[in-house]
């Protein structure tokens, strides 16, 4: 990667990076993986995504992040569908995942253990 | 079936729920099957929605209309209305009461709730491993706004007028912390980032490093082209290793993409970060004695002044300022100081991040406006004390700090308002604890921590710690005299006025502030030998009430030492001078025959 020259080339590259995200838009997968996540168990659900969206043939992006403080319901997982805002799943374990797979993310139908988004950000 | 379908979410938090949610979404469910609706419809429960005070709350998307204190008669008109008509019932919807303005959206509702994400801003959003999703959202522009449009003296005018503190803990102002150090004149100056967190309960630094790295590599940046230097430090516990792993990659990929190392940019400005690693100590948050770590001697403080900013690391100006203060820059310098000291109260501008922990229901981490109540964080953000019991006290600054009780519920947070209620902010661990905790245990287990962690280099702290602890085991041992009170409140006062660092100057806090709202609770320990919450093993006494024991025998079964004696269908009896106090026969009993005394 060459270094970004100048501030204009950081502004241009930043728009690169939005416009690649948004064209093709796929499906994304966060599966929130900081220390309280990971104890949780949220590797495993990473690779649980990871393998069945494969398995099912379905086109996502699966990211790995930190956390949203959310440690009540770990391991948490955010679905972003394209067009959409994203939802974020509490408590996810395996059964859940496949049923958010199958509901949430083939027909954007909620399944129980929705985390509104409690809070306004800048 | 298309994502256009009609989905109803019910609030599930313990507010709402408690307050009839359950019987709204049984409702709506028995609704939509009534008209044949189930099949095109889905009602499921969510979390909370941060809307407690308005509860229970429904939402339904298409079109996100959030409807307020819903009724489980409200169903009906919900379903005939909303769902099959396509009407929204007006009546439901919030109302401004000040502008009498309807508010319908999640997002015209926003500004009632009662988080609002500054530092937390990116953590669980971008990939902390990938710089471009961090440049995505926003992540080294206002670095490059500083290098190409500001002066040294220009940023550090926006920080002082922002208000920010820092928020390590002492809430010394950062932006004259800058100027300072920019003052000093040295061909060397350092800047470091303490990421020493050692509160017990408290992980808000290890989670901003590992959900959002470039943000403090970034401010790190910021601040060094504000005081002139070019070198950054991390100092980080060795216990972190997920945040530790993230930092190294993040700071890789910011130099293979020039925004750390030679010529950042392009404009000239060299600035470079490295890590380096603490063993734990709780005094390394100290900033002096962090500096030491850092240059491989004791971790242990020396008076100031000096301050770092005139003879820190190496004996060169070094400003130290701790993760959340740098998480704050870089919204402050794209949004203005305006928009951040718009933020919370007359004096402690933006927000803070707590770590809830203790007997609370969502334990976790919040970033609320300063100014916040304690009643708003633990019951409409926290979600209440767990199992609905009485909340006695929450601890505020962990082992430094002091307790907060019942009538400092309504009492906004901040820096100032909680030094006047006798604790302090720290770094923003909040312990919930509930009418079941003894204060004089929890004041010891403080202590023990303090003992424990006490550089030994001062003697009021390594002596006088030591035995602050002693004493508090005295009674909860039963052990206890009332003139041992006194002493204990005198011997805190020395400790506190004496003692070399921010360590043993705060040590004695949490015994002096049980003492002062739970002195009933001392005095109980002391005079009848008795711990009212019932958890000081040698104070409490295990007994069988006769009337109620019916000789099941289950209690004689379970007890490891052989206690307890009795006939079969006779009432029991338990031996206290072979009873170890374990609780294990009260929890088997079924007909609550034995009670602690």
């Amino acid at each position: 990667m060459k270094p970004v020259k100048s501030f204009a080339d950081l502004q241009k590259r930043k728009n690169e990076i939005l416009e690649k995200k948004h064209l093709g838009e796929k499906t994304r997968v966060r599966v929130h993986m900081g220390t309280s996540g990971l104890a949780s168990g949220a590797k495993e659900i990473y690779e649980f995504f990871r393998l069945e969206l494969e398995k099912r043939n379905i086109d996502t992006n699966v990211i790995s992040t930190g956390d949203m403080g959310y440690c009540f319901a770990e391991p948490t997982v955010e679905v972003t569908r394209p067009g959409e805002d994203p939802v974020v799943f509490g408590n996810v374990d395996k059964l859940k995942a496949d049923e958010i797979i199958e509901k949430y993310i083939k027909n954007g139908e909620f399944v129980d253990g929705v985390l509104p988004v409690n809070y306004q950000t800048i | 079936m298309s994502g256009k379908r009609i989905q109803i979410l019910v609030c599930g938090g313990t507010s709402c729920s408690g307050n009839q949610g359950e019987a709204v979404l049984d409702n709506l469910k028995l609704e939509l099957e009534a008209n044949a609706l189930e099949n095109n419809v889905t009602v499921s429960r969510t979390g909370c929605f941060g809307l407690c005070n308005l509860g229970p709350v429904v939402k339904i998307m298409p079109g996100e209309i959030i409807y307020t204190g819903v009724t489980p008669d409200n169903a009906r008109e919900i379903v005939s209305e909303h769902i099959m008509k396509g009407r929204k019932v007006e009546r439901l919807l919030y109302k401004e009461s000040s502008t009498g303005k309807i508010m319908a959206t999640e997002k015209e509702m926003a500004s009632h709730k009662k988080q609002v994400r500054i530092v937390l801003r990116n953590c669980g959003i971008i990939n902390p491993e990938d710089i471009e999703d961090a440049i995505a959202h926003k992540a080294y522009e206002a670095l490059g706004k500083v290098l190409t449009e500001m002066k040294p003296l220009d940023v550090i005018k926006i920080i002082k007028d922002s208000g920010l503190r820092g928020r390590g803990g002492g809430g010394f102002s950062t932006g004259l912390k800058w100027e300072i150090a920019w003052k000093n004149k040295s061909d060397i100056k350092y800047v470091v980032c303490n990421a020493d967190e050692g509160d017990p309960g408290a992980f808000m630094d290890r989670s901003v490093l590992e959900g959002d790295p470039h943000a403090i590599l970034e401010a790190m940046a910021i601040c060094g082209f504000s005081i002139e230097a070019h070198k950054g430090l991390i100092y980080i516990r060795a216990e972190y290793p997920l945040a530790v792993a993230r930092l190294k990659t993040a700071i890789t990929q910011a130099r293979e993409y020039g925004l750390l190392g030679k010529n950042i940019m392009g404009t000239g400005f060299d600035f470079d970060i490295e890590i380096r690693y603490g063993a734990g100590a709780f005094v390394c948050g100290e900033e002096t004695a962090l500096i030491h770590s850092m240059e491989g001697l004791r971790g242990e403080p020396t008076v100031k002044p000096p301050f770092p900013a005139e003879a820190g690391f190496m004996g060169k100006p070094t400003n130290v300022n701790n993760v959340e203060t740098f998480a704050c820059i870089s919204p402050i310098i794209l949004k203005g100081s305006e928009w951040f000291s718009s933020i919370g109260t007359a004096k402690s501008k933006g927000t803070k991040v707590f770590a809830l922990a203790g007997k609370i229901n969502n334990v976790g981490l919040i970033e609320v406006p300063m100014g916040t109540t304690l009643r708003e964080v633990i019951y409409e953000i926290g979600g209440g004390i767990r199992k609905g019991k009485e909340f006695k006290a929450a601890q505020t600054g962990g082992p430094s700090g002091g307790c907060l009780t019942g009538k400092h519920l309504d009492t906004p947070i901040d820096f100032d308002n909680l030094i006047a209620a006798g604790s302090m902010m720290g770094s923003g661990g909040l312990i919930v604890m509930d009418e079941d905790d003894c204060m004089v245990s929890m004041a010891r287990f403080f202590l023990e921590f303090t003992v424990e962690e006490s550089c030994g280099k001062c003697s009021p702290c390594r002596i006088g710690n030591k035995r602050l602890h002693e004493l508090l085991e005295h009674i909860t041992k039963g052990k206890g005299t009332l003139a041992d009170l006194d002493r204990l409140k005198n011997m805190s006062l020395v400790i506190k006025d004496t003692s070399l660092c921010g360590l043993g100057q705060s040590s004695p806090n949490p015994v002096l502030s049980t003492l002062e709202n739970f002195r009933d609770e001392y005095v109980s320990h002391v005079t009848k030998k008795k711990c009212p919450a019932g958890q000081c093993k040698d104070l409490m006494e295990y007994f069988i009430i006769s009337a109620n024991c019916v000789g099941c025998t289950a209690c004689a079964r379970v007890c490891p030492v052989g206690a307890i004696t009795g006939e079969r269908k006779e009432p029991h009896l338990i031996n206290p001078a072979i009873c170890i106090k374990c609780g294990a026969c009260m929890e088997k009993c079924k007909f609550d025959a034995i009670i602690i005394q």
